[in-house]
């Protein structure tokens, strides 16, 4: 008897394998199917070849003026020439190495939190939430240590953008923390408080909270007191966006189960401790997405402080867009500051998704 | 927890200010003095520094003529009214934008959204870029791109660009026929009415009877064909009583006809493509969020796709969506607010802007235009509440 011996495998038909098959299972499974593709194929190449067209094969990069904007593309010159403006407002141009330095210096001090091993990021990272902003404060604002003194009405463009958003995200941050933790207090009165702050912050759009800011907080203070527009700005920013970040820390906090807070009380931990050992570590993680999405709300809201006449990246190229010698350009300029608002939004989305990654370890469904 | 069986004596043990229950008294009583503190300090400051200034208090104001035309209103409105109008015509502005912005924003959300999922690669991915593109970029800036990129750089009315002559498009706005209705037009809308009411006593009694006997009913079929027969009838049988009104060029500008202003378009434009991002994204999580069991399952049973969708998975993933997109319209009524920036003459910027501007009565003025949004934010956050209690008891 011979011994059995079987055929070789055939090879799966050349129609489900490859590229054919791969574009049978996902573009072609059906009419329906075929038919959608073939709209979105149209739908692409309707688009995409001229807008590429637009703003690169046809677009004019090098020049100075408009008369430099011949080729009916892009004119990417208006950009180039407001540049600096769109960067630093109105900052005084012999000073704008102030601003770069603060930019590196945030770079390399940032630098260290991302390397796994580094032994000091808790102190680093404290350092770079309380003393870069007063460096930045005293380099920005100068008129100590013979720096030229610049007003806060002079700081300008994505400079401003930056400040605002940073000084919000850092101080609505604990202060959305702290809203949370009142809103799931026992206290009756601490929890009323909270429930009647966040609720009223959230409730109003943000627009009236500058405009409040702006003609309501000379009025509250006493007559004399100088209050800075900037700050005024800030504080509204910030006291809006602490209300949307409690709602997700307190997500986050009622995630956990009792037996968390029980097990903490029961090592004898005090609130904070086992608060800021056992609760939070946990919740927090469990909401990153969440307190991402408020970032990013609030770097996207910075936008709106141009109503109140602060001059961030959008109103410096709104103010630009009426420039007579610039008439016609409102695409372009507002082309790049869409993509630079954009990368800042999106990069901070994937980090996010990345962070929580890292931080997965099986708690989360 | 409470430790009701602790010997009594160590109560005493513990000092006084380490009690819990004192300790949360004493926080509260504290924090009470503390706001009364800084609400009495700014009360104060408020009352010196508008007598100083000479404000005076009061909604009086709202009785005296305003004296300031407005870009466009939807009830008759001109100078010589007074300022309470202008809150009226500022409201009823942001209500449209509103309206408006939320059935674009619910359409193409639910289409952006269930593309996203489709299996079709192509359009899933168009889906993700559209999602991903416009969510972030900032809505400010995605109007004031319609605006000024867009609608402003569009032809003068002697170039317009038409639709057939009866839709044109130019600097100045969208211009469409109106159809204007006669004398026995209510009879449209009174079938109208009719064919409403029918549909829901047939659909009642279709599911009574699906319920006794396991019969079904075509209800949707037959209460369309209600709802769209019934009036075209009554329009048939009372003789036409409608025409339409086109716009003409007359002057400078289209008269006659439907306008929609170019800042009303932008704001539109902006608000439903940014809103509808987000909504998409809400109406793909809640799709999602119905396990691939419960289809399974339903499979199993016999039912088909189309009987899976309509029976297993929309009514459980509504249940996440309606909450996200509750607050996505309060988001949208919110953004809104917006408007100012183009000048479309909405609460803010009628209300908050021009008439504060003119009146000085700052912290009246803010306060009615907060009151305005907290009350419909308030309202929605109520309907989501009871829709969250029904919809809650379903589960196990």
């Amino acid at each position: 008897m011979s011994k059995h011996t079987p055929h070789p495998d055939l090879l799966p038909p050349s129609t489900s394998v490859g590229v054919i098959g791969w574009m049978r299972s996902n573009l072609f499974s059906s009419w329906l199917n075929a038919i959608l593709t073939v709209f979105a194929a149209l739908v692409i190449f309707a688009t995409i070849p001229p807008l590429i067209e637009w703003a690169f094969i046809k677009a004019d990069w090098v020049g100075d003026s408009r008369d430099a904007c011949t080729s009916g593309g892009a004119c990417w010159v208006f950009v180039g020439v407001r540049f600096n403006q769109f960067m630093y407002g109105l900052y005084p141009e012999a000073e704008y190495w102030r601003i770069n330095l603060a930019a590196v210096l945030i770079i390399v001090l940032m630098i260290p939190l991302f390397i796994g091993r580094f032994r000091w990021k808790l102190q680093l990272g404290l350092f770079n939430l309380v003393g870069y902003p007063i460096i930045v404060f005293f380099l920005f604002s100068g008129g100590v240590f013979g720096l030229e003194y610049v007003e806060t009405s002079r700081w300008g463009g994505l400079t401003l953008t930056l400040v605002l958003a940073s000084v919000g995200m850092a101080a609505s941050f604990p202060l959305g923390v702290l809203l949370a933790l009142g809103r799931r207090s026992t206290m009756p009165i601490v929890k009323s408080v909270s429930v009647v702050f966040i609720e009223f912050w959230r409730g109003v759009p943000l627009i009236t909270v500058l405009f409040m800011s702006s003609v309501m907080l000379p009025l509250f203070l006493p007559e004399g007191t100088h209050f800075d527009k900037l700050l005024r700005a800030m504080i509204g920013i910030s006291l809006f966006q602490s209300a949307y970040m409690a709602e997700v820390v307190r997500g986050g906090l009622q995630a956990i189960p009792k037996g968390q807070y029980e097990a903490a009380q029961a090592l004898g931990l005090s609130f904070w401790k086992s608060m800021g050992l056992i609760i939070m570590p946990q919740a927090l993680k469990l909401v990153i997405p969440g307190i991402v999405n408020t970032f990013i709300a609030l770097f996207k809201d910075t936008t709106l402080v141009l109503i109140i006449g602060l001059f961030d990246m959008l109103a410096m190229i709104e103010a630009a867009l009426a420039d007579p010698n610039w008439l016609g350009y409102a695409i372009e300029g507002l082309t790049f500051a869409a993509f630079v608002y954009w990368v800042f939004c999106f990069s901070m989305s994937r980090y996010s998704m990345a962070l929580e990654r890292k931080l997965h370890t099986g708690h989360s469904r | 927890m409470a430790p009701q069986n602790m010997p009594q004596t160590s109560a005493s043990k513990v000092p006084l200010w380490r009690q819990p229950a004192v300790r949360a008294l004493l926080f509260q009583i504290l924090l009470v003095l503390g706001i009364l503190a800084v609400g009495y300090y700014l009360l104060s400051n408020t009352l010196t520094n508008m007598e100083r200034r000479g404000i005076t208090t009061g909604f009086g104001f709202l009785s005296n003529e305003a004296g300031f035309g407005i870009l466009k209103s939807l009830i008759e409105y001109d100078e010589t009214d007074t300022y309470g109008r202008t809150f009226l015509v500022g409201l009823l502005n942001t209500l449209l934008v509103a309206g408006l912005g939320v059935f674009f924003a619910t359409f193409i959300g639910f289409f952006v959204g269930i593309s996203r999922l489709s299996k079709n690669w192509l359009v899933a991915r168009l889906a993700t870029v559209y999602i991903e593109t416009f969510r972030n970029i900032p809505l400010l800036l995605q109007i004031m791109f319609w605006y000024f990129a867009v609608l402003r750089p569009l032809p003068r009315p002697r170039e317009s660009i038409s639709v057939g002559d009866t839709v044109f498009l130019n600097n100045r706005g969208l211009f469409l026929p109106q159809p204007v209705p006669e004398d026995g037009f209510w009879l449209v809308g009174a079938a109208f009415a009719v064919a409403v009411i029918a549909t829901i006593v047939i659909a009642r009694w279709a599911h009574r009877r699906q319920d006794a006997t396991g019969q079904q009913f075509p209800t949707g079929s037959v209460g369309l064909a209600m709802i769209v027969g019934l009036p075209l009838l009554a329009y048939w049988i009372s003789g036409s009583p409608m025409h339409w009104e086109y716009p003409v060029l007359g002057g400078f500008n289209f008269r006659g006809g439907m306008e929609v202003i170019p800042e009303l378009a932008a704001l539109v434009l902006a608000l439903s493509i940014y809103t509808g991002a987000f909504i998409a994204e809400a109406v793909r999580s809640g799709i999602l969020s119905v396990t691939h069991g419960q289809t399974e399952a339903a499979y199993a049973l016999g039912l088909r796709p189309r009987t899976t969708l309509k029976l297993v998975i929309i009514p459980q993933a509504m249940r996440v969506i309606i909450p996200q997109l509750t607050s996505q319209y309060l988001n949208l009524t919110k953004n809104s607010s917006l408007a100012t920036a183009i000048g479309y003459p909405d609460l803010v910027n009628v209300f908050a802007g021009t008439t504060l501007n003119q009146t000085g009565q700052a912290v009246e003025v803010i306060a009615m235009t907060m009151g305005v949004y907290l009350s419909i934010s308030l309202l929605i956050s109520m309907f989501m509440n009871w829709y969250n209690k029904r919809k809650m008891l379903v589960e196990r």
